[in-house]
């Protein structure tokens, strides 16, 4: 249409060139396609990615112990965790707080309770130190109490911690203890708390008002009570007392409250100092165990390798990964159990499967098709009625020890143990699986033509020769195929195991299963998750590579 | 096309194969009664001699079959009563079809003549064996059915259901499952859960799958992976992420939940089905809509929907049958009010272990040939829409 | 002041409005429980009597007794409790009262007294043992056996230790797949004194010893994960022995006639009883107390007992108890509290097992595996 001669581009109809409006329409298409897909694409991250993420993710999550005992935590960093003393007065006093605040919020238990995976022992130290933690320090705050009833007055310590109402407000405490709560409690802990500490009394008694404000945001927050109606809690007092030993300097204070602090100051002088390594050893002995600190201090880290290590039976020790004494090893042997019963299950549906695929395959379509509605009921029949059925064929009075007892061929007595072992496990698993196996072979062996077969024969093959040659090489992606998709099925398998697995013919996922609902190591769970999934995604890697998820048929 | 030549075979042949036969037989009974080698004898000469009589004497088939069926038939009676009588005519109608089998030489019918001897006796081997593969597929989902009828509260065969006494059997198990609350209202749940996640799957299902039938779509493989993942994932895993996580968004143990976590795991059948279904479809018919006028929307459901249509059904009842025999998952997402018949069958089988359950998996297993010939007939359908297949 | 007491005091105060407003009260209320006969004893005994006061409220069942700590914690993590009043055994009562997840309770202030007036917490005694915790019922977890398994001649077992037995009790035992009570009575039976079970399983050697002990019948056992399993390995002839909940074993003897006797040696004491999860709203909560209250008197903790064998946890129900509901028969000396069936009992350490049970477990698992 335009000169010959132009070098030019190609121009389409409306005079753009014909690369770019190509380019454009294919970008166009691209839009299209990608829009129908993002509907699904979203909803599948939504609910089910996110979901595995998340829990993968609990696998090496360890905040608790951070959460739980900031101050503690903290100090512990000095503390060299290798030698053979305990940490010092400073570590225990701060753990006096954190506990107090957690055992006001019922989060010491769970502490414990995430500890004790670790060390045995720990949960209780932490419940029996949970209930007793306000009568550290009893003899102070009583002898406080004595001097002044203001002492034990709500209204009294709320004007003498907020300072006039025009006077300089220490909101950031506020916001630190309550950010505080919040990763403690793992709640949001939003809301009006009604109360903010002078600047002034903040500098003078600095752990007085951390632990008022503290004492404030949970009674305003948690317990949606007002602040200035509740007396605080002892660990305030407690903390005043400290303040006041360590030396507050009261002489230019003229604030609320000015006179009852400095007789408290003279007051108090002559007791003895609060002793809270002694008094957290007098709740539990355990405290003075070195090895509970160590565990402590190695699991303070926000993240841990911990659950991991404890999937494949070894231990964090101050000297390095170790492994679990024998008699705790579980679960090296469960995965490989879990993959030696894939690998006899996949094998007994390659032996059961193949000759039906074969039979299948070269059958005329009328017949084949009758046939394969043997194959496609199982597949098609409820897994829970199948596991119910070979429950009924296998157990000690079921179907198949009566038949043989009827026939004679075992007696009464001696009627064959099929069921709760690994033999129940592997049959049934067998039958479940046999589909997914036949199915695959089935579509590779139908595209075989058998004239191969017949040429290799009337050129003087024996039948076995011109099987083996010529015939099984050509089925052997069906078998590749058949053997992934059994595999990966076979290894995740729960149901089925449950129900006739007894003790030894059970899997992993059974394992996995028990810690989410009985003894709720979600974290180790999640550990034993993550390692089967990975195994599961190599697979499903292969399977890609040798066959393509595209070219997976069903039925 | 092949050339079928049945001649008869010799008696001195059919009559010791067919007599080995009776000799199996033979040696069950016997065992049963203490004695297998006499029972291995007495079969062995007794069906020799039968097949010597009716293929040298009186070679009249329909007669001599029917004489068979009920001579064994009797003779079951007398040793086991009607148990016995009806293996006993079973067995009567094999052995007299498989002597005249063996006698007509209709065996060779379908071979093709040159076949050796040899290679016709691995063929029937192998028919054989392929037979007790068959068997061991179908046996445990038959056997559930009449266990089903047990008068008795027991997982087992009592000496009534074996004697086929009709006070063996009752309906009392159906009459439990229609009566009680907790079954009825598991049944509810599942069908008021499984159709409305088919429709998620189906809905995002069949647009993901056009989508990605395109070939310019970027990350395809990454896609289709994700897409797919809920069915390569193990169950336990997902479950155990959709408990946490759906646990914090306020989905645990509601309707919504276990619906969503249903849908996401039929999504990857629906893919796949309608993958499989879109790639022999012609996309010049889009085209050609197109040129004619017809604007997408059109295009999409008077073209494309009609013809990939099977494919979204089978997706649908593939998804539907995930939700409907789905257990692992609604264990963890559901809570009393989701409890669908799979979960009421698992405690069903870990507590209180009732013949109910049985009968419940004889009508899932009756709703599974529906199924299942429903998908056989879309298949079809489709193949010959596509043209793949002739009629 | 302790959070305990200010919430007591709401809850107080709550219960207190709500018995002004009883329109406020939630309609629906989700019980949850083990199921079979114990949830169909509960049923009879209190929620068909109570839904004949109430027509309009609906109860539904969830039979997540055994994974309730879980689900809790799951719900709570998710601040979304759809439970509204929990059974579970002392043990997980108390962990789940640790935890801040059950709501503590003040067991006089919401529940009925005894009909002479005696305070429900005097009535209930020592079984209160959380603050969370309302107990029902007591039970026990010991053996029954085959009466036609006995081998001829000899006489039929009457000891736990006779489980250990193999050569004059031969066949199958069935025992729980825990080690809980499993280890104590192993070294019960390997010589240990009773007060020293806990201080010998405290040592590895202690629990080597167990472990030894249930090895030599290691081989003959089939261990079960829930309570109905026993009666029906039992019935089919499965096992000759084997340890479940008192009541499941009665059941099977008295209900469903069959020839099976029970062993009451060593059994194995313990609670039962409902919690309340914390955080439900008031109109919820004010349902619960409800009938909470009217579930845990003296008059239905004795009817329950009508239904299946286990001991009323209130003192003043005890004399109340009387016969079987369909059977007629006495139920008194079908109670593992009785005194004919209480000669030698186990008491199992919650506190012990608090601690323990993560690492025992891990080797027993480890040893059930190998």
């Amino acid at each position: 249409m335009s000169d010959t001669t132009d070098t030019g581009p190609v121009l389409a109809a409306d005079g753009t060139p014909l690369k770019r409006s190509l380019r454009r329409a294919i970008r166009a298409q691209k839009l299209r396609a990608l829009a129908l897909i993002a509907p699904l694409l979203i909803f599948v991250l939504v609910t089910f990615i996110a979901p595995i993420a998340d829990m993968l993710f609990r696998s090496v999550e360890n905040q608790i112990v951070s959460n739980t005992l900031p101050n503690t935590v903290a100090t512990l960093n000095d503390w060299d965790g290798t030698g053979e003393t305990l940490p010092g007065d400073q570590t225990f006093e701060a753990l006096f707080y954190d506990m107090f605040l957690a055992a006001e919020s019922k989060r010491h238990t769970r502490l414990g309770s995430r500890l004790n995976y670790e060390q045995a022992g720990i949960s209780s130290m932490f419940r029996t130190s949970g209930r007793n933690v306000d009568e550290v320090g009893e003899d102070q705050v009583e002898a406080l109490e004595d001097l002044n009833d203001a002492w034990s007055d709500e209204t009294f310590w709320f004007t003498m911690m907020s300072g006039p109402d025009d006077a300089p407000k220490a909101s950031d405490i506020v916001a630190d203890q309550r950010e505080r709560l919040a990763k403690l409690n793992q709640s949001g802990f939003g809301g009006e708390v009604g109360f903010a500490p002078s600047q002034e009394i903040a500098d003078l008694l600095p752990r007085t008002v951390r632990a008022y404000t503290a004492f404030a945001v949970f009674t305003a927050i948690a317990d949606e009570d007002v602040v200035a109606e509740e007396e605080p809690w002892e660990a305030v007092k407690v903390a005043l007392i400290e303040d006041l030993r360590a030396g507050a300097d009261l002489s230019g204070y003229q604030g609320a409250g000015a006179e009852e602090l400095r007789a408290a100051q003279a007051g108090l002088a002559d007791q003895p100092e609060i002793d809270y390594k002694q008094a957290f050893i007098d709740m539990n002995e355990d405290w003075a165990n070195l090895e509970n600190w160590k565990t402590i201090k190695m699991y303070a880290p926000p993240f841990t390798a911990g659950y991991f290590l404890n999937a494949i039976d070894l231990q964090k020790t101050p000297e390095g990964f170790r492994p679990r004494p024998e008699n705790e090893q579980i679960y090296i042997m469960l995965f490989q159990r879990t993959l030696f019963m894939s690998l006899v299950i996949m094998g007994s549906c390659i032996l059961l499967g193949y000759p039906v695929a074969y039979l299948l395959a070269t059958l005329p379509s009328r017949s084949a098709n009758l046939l394969m509605i043997l194959v496609l009921l199982p597949f098609w029949t409820s897994l829970l009625v199948r596991t119910s059925a070979w429950k009924v064929m296998l157990q000690q009075q079921g179907v198949i020890n009566d038949t043989l007892v009827w026939l004679g061929l075992v007696n009464d007595a001696g009627r064959l143990v099929m069921i709760n072992n690994q033999f129940g496990t592997i049959v049934a698993m067998t039958h479940i699986l046999l589909p997914f196996m036949i199915l695959p072979m089935y579509s590779v062996m139908s595209t075989i033509p058998q004239t191969y077969v017949r040429a290799a024969r009337s050129l003087g093959a024996t039948n076995w020769t011109s099987f083996w040659r010529v015939y099984f090489p050509q089925s052997v992606p069906g078998i590749g195929a058949g053997s992934i998709l059994v595999f990966i099925l076979a290894i995740g398998y729960y149901i089925t195991p449950e129900i006739v697995g007894g003790t030894t013919g059970t899997f992993i996922s059974n394992r996995i299963a028990y810690h989410i609902s009985s003894s709720l190591n979600w974290g180790l769970a999640a550990a034993l998750g993550s390692i089967l999934l990975f195994a599961v995604l190599i697979l499903y890697w292969a399977y890609d590579k040798i066959v393509g998820i595209d070219n997976v048929k069903l039925g | 096309m092949t050339i079928t030549i049945t001649e008869p075979k010799p008696i001195t042949f059919a009559a010791p194969v067919a007599g080995l036969a009776g000799a199996f037989a033979g040696l069950l009974v016997g065992t049963a009664h203490d004695n297998p080698l006499l029972g291995l004898a007495i079969g062995f000469v007794l069906t020799a001699a039968l097949a010597f009589v009716w293929l040298g004497v009186f070679r009249h088939e329909r007669i001599a079959r029917w004489v068979t069926f009920i001579a064994a038939g009797t003779g079951g009676y007398l040793l086991a009563g009607a148990m016995g009588a009806l293996i006993g005519l079973l067995f009567g109608w094999l052995i007299g079809w498989f002597i005249f089998w063996l006698g007509e030489g209709r065996y060779r019918a379908k071979l093709p003549p040159y076949t050796t001897a040899q290679q016709v006796f691995y063929h029937f081997a192998f028919r054989v064996l392929c037979g007790l593969i068959f068997f061991f597929l179908i046996t445990p989902i038959v056997v559930v059915m009449p266990l089903s009828f047990n008068a008795e509260n027991f997982f087992t065969f009592t000496p009534e259901m074996l004697r086929l006494d009709p006070a063996g059997y009752s309906l009392k198990h159906y009459k439990d499952f229609f009566t009680n609350d907790d079954w009825q209202q598991a049944m509810w749940n599942s069908i008021s859960i499984a159709p409305v996640a088919t429709m998620l799957s189906v809905g995002f299902g069949t647009l993901a799958a056009i989508g990605l039938s395109d070939e310019h779509v970027p990350f395809r493989r990454a896609i289709m992976t994700i897409l797919i993942s809920p069915m390569i994932v193990p169950l336990i895993i997902s479950a155990a992420g959709m408990y946490f996580f759906y646990s914090r968004l306020g989905l645990q143990g509601t309707y919504w939940g276990v619906v969503l976590a249903h849908a996401a795991l039929g999504i990857p059948f629906v893919i796949i089905t309608v993958t499989a279904t879109l790639v022999g479809f012609d996309r010049s018919l889009t085209r050609a809509a197109a040129n004619m006028g017809a604007n997408p929307v059109t295009t999409f459901f008077r073209v494309q929907m009609p013809l990939i249509l099977p494919g979204v059904i089978s997706g649908g009842l593939f998804a539907f049958i995930t939700s409907f025999d789905e257990v692992v998952v609604v264990l963890f997402v559901g809570s009393a009010g989701q409890k669908t018949l799979p979960w009421q069958m698992f405690t069903g089988l870990r507590e209180q272990i009732s013949p109910t359950i049985l009968a419940v998996a004889t009508m899932l297993v009756i709703i599974s040939i529906m199924l299942l010939t429903t998908v056989e007939m879309l298949r079809r359908r489709s193949e010959r829409l596509r043209g793949l297949s002739p009629g | 002041m302790k959070l305990t007491t200010t919430l007591l005091a709401t809850t107080a105060l709550t219960v207190a409005a709500v018995s002004a407003h009883a329109q406020d009260m939630a309609n629906s209320l989700t019980l949850v429980s083990w199921g079979g006969a114990y949830q169909n004893s509960q049923q009879k005994a209190y929620v068909e009597p109570y839904l004949a006061n109430n027509p309009d409220v609906t109860i539904t069942w969830d039979e997540s007794s055994a994974e309730a700590v879980a689900k809790l914690r799951a719900m709570d993590e998710a601040g979304n409790v759809t439970w509204d009043l929990v059974d579970v055994v002392a043990s997980d009562a108390m962990r789940l009262c640790d935890e801040g997840l059950a709501m503590e309770l003040d067991h006089d202030e919401m529940l009925a007294a005894a009909p002479d007036g005696t305070s429900a917490s005097d009535d209930f005694g020592d079984l209160i043992v959380s603050d969370c915790f309302v107990p029902q019922i007591v039970y026990s977890t010991t053996f029954g056996y085959r009466t036609d398994m006995v081998p001829e001649g000899t006489e039929p077992p009457s000891s736990v230790c006779d489980v250990f037995d193999l050569e004059t009790y031969p066949g199958k035992r069935a025992l729980q797949k825990r080690p809980i009570d499993n280890m104590e009575w192993a070294l019960y039976c390997d010589g240990v004194e009773k007060g020293d079970i806990y201080d010998v399983l405290g040592t590895d050697e202690g629990v080597d010893r167990a472990l030894a002990k249930l090895d030599t019948i290691k081989d003959q056992v089939v261990w079960w994960s829930a309570g109905a399993e026993t009666p029906q390995l039992l019935a089919d002839g499965e096992v000759f022995m084997g340890s479940t909940f008192n009541g499941r074993l009665f059941s099977a003897i008295a209900e469903q006639d069959q020839p099976i006797a029970m062993m009451w040696d060593m059994q194995s004491f313990d609670l039962d009883g409902w919690i309340v999860p914390a955080g439900l709203p008031e109109d919820r909560l004010a349902r619960v107390m409800d009938f909470l209250s009217f579930a845990t008197d003296t008059q239905r903790l004795a009817d329950q007992a009508a239904y299946i064998s286990y001991g009323p946890a209130r003192a003043s129900s005890a004399p109340l108890v009387g016969q079987h509901a369909e059977l007629g028969i006495d139920m008194a000396p079908h109670m593992p509290t009785d005194p004919a069936n209480a000669t030698n009992v186990h008491i199992y350490d919650y506190e012990w097992w608090a601690d323990n049970r993560d690492d025992l477990d891990a080797k027993f698992q480890s040893w059930l595996a190998n």
